[in-house]
């Protein structure tokens, strides 16, 4: 029982111990944007990286969740004499909630782990040592180009998730199911609104997600012990954490935003 | 151990470029340095030799400010390293260079880039100026012809010239050599050894080889300091430590299989841990 208690006890200053390491390398990563900022190439070969290359994945998952969201809302509306509204409950569900919460898991897997991966092995190599004796802060040419881009891709990648997943979803319910693209459209139209769906949901969420997606990467990067073993386990917990922090986040801003 | 500034210039006169008292440094437990003091003189390849973990390649780390001692004084240039604020330090380096084990070349440029990076981080140069500098510093290393090359595409002692080359961009007043032979065949070597002291001397530079090949060191070494167990045990120009009364100097130096230092990581006694396995056995 004791030891028990003692474990968690030590389990739980670890985490703290661990958090507050986080937070002192995030305060790293806000000092250096005034360096970044006279050096915006840096951050533009970043959304390259990180941005342009997760598109395909995006864009591919996208329309297969917008084109499934066709199919089993048709399935379960038809019954009702209701597929008028399909283009609405497609459009609201990837707006509000699959849109920004997909796109942050699939980047994570993507881009957050690759993030990881490379700043842990620039780690291992002694390319960040060897940085710093060249008298350049990896904070400001490493870390906190990636962060920024990151965090600049996330609402852009959510945004095209969501867009060809509505894409997705009216191939489905009108070119394959024969709902009527003028209900389609116009009942999306009508119910979703620009701030409370779209700023609310996909803009203000994979904001939120995009900061933490990216804090966790190039953390995790950084923080990664420099051997294989080690990088493999930061980019597993890359992975892991961004996906349940992402959900719990997304939990706490849907109640805040959409909660009764 | 009290050193006096190793001889090649009048010490009353030069002030040694690296001047470290009283340094103690540990890790958990483990005592790395214990109230070490040396000297590294300006303009000279100095040595630092010892066994695999004596602590050669931290004391480097002290020297270049990446890691700060539990105490003494660590002054570069008349600079105490681990006094300095960040900028300070960072003003300090742009006037030092350090060669990794492993060259740490940045794996995403090409050979070309690596050596232009530090000018590009730290100097406004046009375009046309910096390519000739770079090639310059190529040459210098005997890769302009690999200048396109990514480092994946480098042997291991093509990438230790190519970090060399990087390493002199800024024109230094000091390189520091982490084990800049290692694992290399005795062509490359001979290549990095004939290297490092013709840089040395035509561009002034002060030298700090941290290593363990011992004949290939001393072969261009100015001066030679041996430490082990946290200490300095001798230390003076190569020729004299050939003669030195000190059987560990005349152990490492000479790679004697017997001599003061132990084959054997410290354990309990043979006998009594076989004894007791044997009595764990039938228990």
């Amino acid at each position: 029982m004791l030891d028990g208690l003692r474990r968690l006890g030590q389990a739980t200053l670890r985490w703290l111990n661990r958090l507050g390491h986080a937070t002192l390398f995030l305060l790293g990563l806000l000092r250096a944007l005034g360096a970044l900022s006279r050096r915006p190439g840096l951050i533009v070969r970043q959304l390259y990286a990180l941005g342009v290359l997760s598109l395909p994945i995006i864009a591919m998952s996208g329309l297969f969740v917008g084109m499934v969201l066709g199919l089993q809302g048709y399935a379960n509306l038809v019954d009702f004499g209701a597929t008028s509204t399909l283009g609405t409950v497609v459009a609201l569900s990837l707006v509000r909630e699959l849109g920004p919460v997909l796109a942050a898991l699939l980047y994570a897997a993507r881009a957050g782990s690759a993030l990881t991966a490379e700043i842990g092995l620039m780690k291992a190599t002694e390319q960040l040592a060897c940085m710093q004796m060249m008298a350049v802060d990896p904070f400001a040419r490493v870390f906190a180009p990636r962060f920024v881009a990151g965090f600049l891709a996330m609402p852009l990648l959510a945004g095209i998730f969501t867009a060809i997943g509505i894409l997705g979803g009216y191939f489905v319910a009108v070119q394959q199911l024969g709902v009527d693209s003028g209900a389609f459209w116009s009942q999306m139209q009508a119910v979703v609104g620009l701030v409370d769906d779209v700023l609310y949901g996909v803009v203000i969420k994979s904001v939120a997600f995009g900061w933490v997606a990216n804090w966790i990467a190039v953390f995790e990067g950084y923080d990664a012990m420099p051997t294989s073993e080690g990088i493999s386990l930061a980019t597993t917990r890359t992975v892991v954490n961004t996906a349940l922090v992402v959900l719990a986040l997304d939990f706490v801003l849907t109640a805040l935003f959409f909660g009764v | 151990m009290p050193t006096a500034p190793p001889s090649g210039n009048d010490p009353s006169t030069v002030a040694p470029l690296v001047r470290v008292r009283g340094l103690s440094f540990r890790r958990g437990d483990r005592i790395i340095f214990q109230n070490v003091d040396l000297d590294i003189p300006r303009g000279k390849v100095t040595a630092i030799m010892g066994p695999s973990g004596a602590g050669k390649t931290t004391l480097l780390r002290l020297i270049g400010g990446q890691i700060r001692p539990d105490a003494g004084r660590i002054e570069v240039d008349g600079l105490c390293v681990h006094e300095l604020g960040r900028r300070e330090l960072y003003q300090l380096r742009k006037r030092m260079s350090m060669l990794f084990q492993s060259g740490a070349l940045f794996t995403d440029l090409s050979v070309f880039e690596n050596v232009a990076f530090p000018l590009r981080e730290h100097t406004r140069l046009p375009e046309n100026l910096l390519r000739i500098l770079v090639l310059m510093k190529l040459e210098a290393v005997g890769l302009r012809g690999a200048r396109d090359l990514m480092p994946s595409e480098l042997s291991g002692g093509m990438a230790r010239r190519a970090a060399l080359a990087r390493a002199i961009a800024l024109d230094p007043m000091m390189i520091l050599y982490d084990e800049p032979f290692s694992g290399q065949d005795p062509i490359t070597m001979g290549v990095l050894l004939k290297l490092i002291r013709t840089l040395n001397d035509a561009l002034g530079l002060t030298s700090i080889i941290v290593s363990h090949d011992v004949k290939e060191t001393a072969s261009i070494a100015d001066y030679i300091y041996l430490i082990t167990d946290g200490a300095v045990v001798d230390h003076g120009e190569p020729q004299t430590l050939e003669h030195s009364p000190s059987a560990w100097v005349d152990q490492f130096l000479h790679a004697l299989p017997d001599g003061p230092m132990s084959f054997h990581y410290p354990a309990p006694a043979y006998a009594q841990e076989l004894a007791l396995a044997e009595e764990a056995r039938r228990a």
